[in-house]
């Protein structure tokens, strides 16, 4: 292979896994708080059509990111809604909330799946982005990548560096004890869900405005699923969901390359790949760790607060 | 004068439940006043009153001579009140650091901050590691680390919820020292307890209240342990000894257990051999954190033993399951409540059903005998006087001491021939504490054996006839008590410390 292909692979394989760091950084903050929203995919779905029909309509793509966002909250705020005012299942609203995001999407993008839109064009730096090798591979994407792994940084750093991160992690580990010495367990659940929406609507955006520039109402094909099992990977440490989007990212560029290379196994084998891959790591994860006590995971995870107790 | 705190004619209700009813009680600045009463006596609700945690129905409250209503936690905390709570409200997988910035409202996580803990924690004689994760501590660390995040608050008012009751006598001593330290640094402290003892020796005022309301105002010192007792329960201790003991054959034996930790802060244990004989009762003193839970987990089952290191009437029971050995008579009553000794979201019915050995009358070829079920819940809360409304209240919302005594009973029913108890009156009150120890004893006077894992030294001398003490993972010998005992055992204990 020669070093443009393994070039065009590396860019590849970041750009695949840009999705799932959105939509797992934002649901790993969501989870760190105790709340376990499985509405993930939905939220993508929602975000990916909101940013296809403002970049369509409009032709900013910064006004389409930015409906991505809202669009994605605004779907998490009904979960936020039933879930911590409500106090419903956590379970069972995050599926509903999922089946609902696909069916709306569905409904309302009906309309543009025969439409084409400007693909969100890649930063270029002058001298950085023309160095050999370096600058293509670190100075010439979209900046959404750049700001995906910002937001890694980001979380990592409010959950490990601030108060309020410190108090987030709290509530998930024990919102009974947080509520007594007087932290609002109710508002910090509702923001992070908020922001676990924002998340995964860029993510989805990304998909309709960097990845492919068509509209499709399976476009989002799972990637909302895997993303929450890159939480459980990554055992809710931020900076392993990196490493669990690339892996995953990987294994996708991977399987696309192997058909162009006739690799003689059928088409749909491969596609199974990342998924296969998805859950054998899962449990190698599991096998491995059988024995320690898993301290990562926050122990109220997805259970329900009363705050009158 | 001028008083810290006065309260005046405060009543919560919960339902038809009259948790508080017309309390009065005043703290001057710079005393340590003590709450007595018995589980259930309202002394819980009267302090959330205090700390915001809870409102009052009617009443007043004045803080300096001035009206005081705190809406919250936050803004009792602004006033300077701290609180030290009975069911610890910390965080498992967070460090200690994080846990005690956690309860400061103040503080960044910028400030470096470890050294002053452990400043605090050197003055106050409360040993701890910052860094340590407090999932990984035992009880009685935890609690330091729960005074400690008080302490750094520089209240003006304290409360401590049953603070002693996990520490060792010198830690106990260590903690008076740093309260009469803090009182004199003019800070008031409000002194929830049930060792009369302690009380005695420590506060200069105390209030006692029963079943919701005020008994008296009084200068504990003028009054002896007993008279305070029975105010407090309102009726006449019993005295405990147990007179003729009678003990038959070795019915269990711990045969050259070691144990390697696998947990990176555990106890590894040494070598560990004990006999114990029917009838008899042996005690296991000791620090937490000595080992305790590591041979707990043994003993239990919920860890298999080495090949005949665990032997009960001559079977070899080290690879046997917790309900494998029950079936065998071996019954247990660990030291966490909730979680490990019952299921905290089931009613006591379920819990009861949950720890009987298979062939029971309380199934029927696996069917479950629900009226079977029910009557022995309510003879088990009938005997030990275990205060709930009914056989189904979940396990998790009954106070620590009346789970404690549902658990015992619970076990005691069954007429165990070997009981292995650890903490068996932790949180207790004095009352309570009282019934459990006779129930124990009775249960030895029958035949059984009885195997004590506790912390507390009164307990284990008033029990038990044979003491050994677990110190850094190794068992000692029986301790002889006939000749010093009191300070050979102090001294095994400590002994590890000083390493």
């Amino acid at each position: 292979m020669n070093e443009g292909l393994i070039i065009a692979i590396i860019i590849g394989i970041s750009i695949a896994s840009v999705p799932l760091i959105f939509a797992a950084i934002g649901e790993l903050l969501v989870e760190r708080s105790g709340v376990l929203n499985l509405g993930v995919e939905g939220m993508m779905i929602v975000g990916a059509l909101a940013g296809f029909v403002i970049e369509f309509h409009t032709g900013s793509s910064f006004l389409a990111v930015l409906a991505a966002l809202l669009a994605g909250m605004a779907i998490a705020s009904i979960f936020a809604f039933l879930t911590q005012i409500l106090l419903t299942n956590q379970v069972a609203t995050g599926l509903a909330l999922t089946l609902f995001g696909l069916g709306i999407a569905a409904f309302i993008g009906r309309g543009y799946s025969e439409e084409n839109i400007q693909l969100i064009s890649a930063i270029h730096i002058p001298l950085l982005s023309d160095f050999p090798i370096v600058g293509p591979l670190l100075f010439s994407y979209n900046p959404l990548v750049y700001l995906a792994f910002f937001m890694v940084f980001l979380v990592w750093w409010f959950l490990f560096k601030t108060k309020q991160g410190l108090t987030l992690r709290a509530i998930g580990d024990n919102h009974d004890a947080a509520h007594a010495i007087g932290h609002n367990v109710i508002r910090y659940r509702v923001l992070a869900i908020l922001f676990g929406g924002a998340m995964a609507g860029i993510g989805g955006a990304f998909l309709s405005l960097v990845q492919v520039p068509i509209w499709g109402e399976d476009m989002t094909a799972g990637r909302g699923w895997i993303a929450i099992g890159l939480v459980v990977f990554s055992s809710w440490q931020p900076f392993k969901v990196i490493l669990g989007a690339l892996i995953f990212g990987g294994i996708t560029i991977l399987q696309l390359h192997a058909q162009g290379f006739d690799v003689r196994i059928s088409a749909q084998y491969l596609s199974m790949l990342p998924y296969l891959a998805t859950i054998v790591i899962l449990v190698s994860l599991r096998m491995r760790d059988k024995n320690k006590t898993n301290r990562t995971m926050p122990n109220c995870l997805g259970r329900i607060f009363h705050s009158t107790s | 004068m001028k008083y810290q705190l006065e309260i005046q004619n405060i009543t919560k209700s919960y339902g038809d439940l009259k948790a508080n009813d017309d309390i009065s009680l005043s703290i001057k600045p710079a005393s340590i006043h003590a709450l007595l009463g018995e589980n259930g006596a309202g002394k819980s609700t009267l302090v959330k009153v205090i700390y915001g945690s809870l409102q009052a129905d009617s009443g007043q409250m004045q803080w300096c001579g001035e009206g005081y209503s705190p809406k919250s936690p936050f803004e009792a905390r602004e006033q300077g009140i701290a609180m030290v709570f009975q069911h610890f409200s910390l965080f498992e997988s967070l460090t200690v650091a994080e846990n005690i910035i956690l309860g400061l409202d103040d503080i960044g996580l910028d400030t470096d901050f470890t050294e002053q803990i452990i400043k605090y924690s050197k003055q106050y004689g409360l040993d701890i590691n910052p860094q340590q994760v407090v999932g990984d501590l035992s009880v009685g660390a935890r609690q330091r680390v729960e005074i400690i995040r008080c302490l750094m608050q520089n209240p003006k008012l304290l409360i401590m919820d049953e603070p002693t009751s996990v520490l060792t006598p010198q830690e106990v001593t260590d903690l008076f020292i740093t309260l009469r330290k803090l009182a004199e640094d003019g800070c008031a402290i409000l002194y929830i307890s049930h060792k009369l003892e302690e009380v005695r020796q420590l506060c200069s005022e105390a209030t006692i209240l029963r079943g919701g309301q005020l008994v008296q105002n009084c200068n504990p010192q003028d009054h002896n342990k007993q008279e305070l007792a029975e105010m407090m329960i309102g009726k006449k201790l019993v005295q405990l000894a147990r007179s003729n003991i009678t003990t038959g054959q070795d019915i269990f034996s711990i045969n050259n257990l070691s144990r390697k930790s696998e947990d990176m802060f555990g106890v590894d244990l040494h070598d560990i051999s004990l006999t114990i004989k029917q009838g008899s009762i042996v005690g296991i003193a000791g620090v937490a954190g000595n080992g305790q839970d590591e041979l707990m987990e043994l003993l239990i089952g919920e860890v298999e033993a080495p090949a005949d290191s665990l032997i009960f009437k001559g079977e070899d029971v080290g690879r046997l399951n917790p309900h494998q050995r029950r079936q065998l008579s071996m019954f247990f009553i660990p030291e966490e409540r909730l979680g490990h000794g019952a299921v905290p979201d089931m009613g006591l019915h379920e819990n009861m059903l949950l720890s009987r050995p298979q062939k029971s009358e309380m199934t029927n070829y696996g069917v479950i005998n629900w009226q079977n079920v029910e009557k022995l819940t309510q003879q088990v809360i009938d005997d030990f006087k275990v205060q709930t409304q009914s056989s189904k209240m979940l396990a998790k919302s009954l106070s620590g001491g009346n789970l404690q005594k549902f658990m015992v009973g619970r076990e005691l029913i069954q007429n165990p021939e070997l009981l292995i108890v650890s903490q068996p009156t932790w949180g207790v009150d004095a009352g309570s504490e009282n019934n459990i120890h006779q129930s124990l004893i009775a249960l030895a006077d029958q035949g059984s054996a009885i195997l004590i894992i506790s912390q507390d030294l009164d307990e284990i001398l008033t029990l038990c006839e044979q003491v050994h003490v677990l110190s850094e993972g190794s068992l000692s010998a029986a301790v002889d008590m006939e000749d010093n005992g009191l300070e050979k055992i102090s001294n095994l204990m400590v002994g590890s410390e000083k390493q």
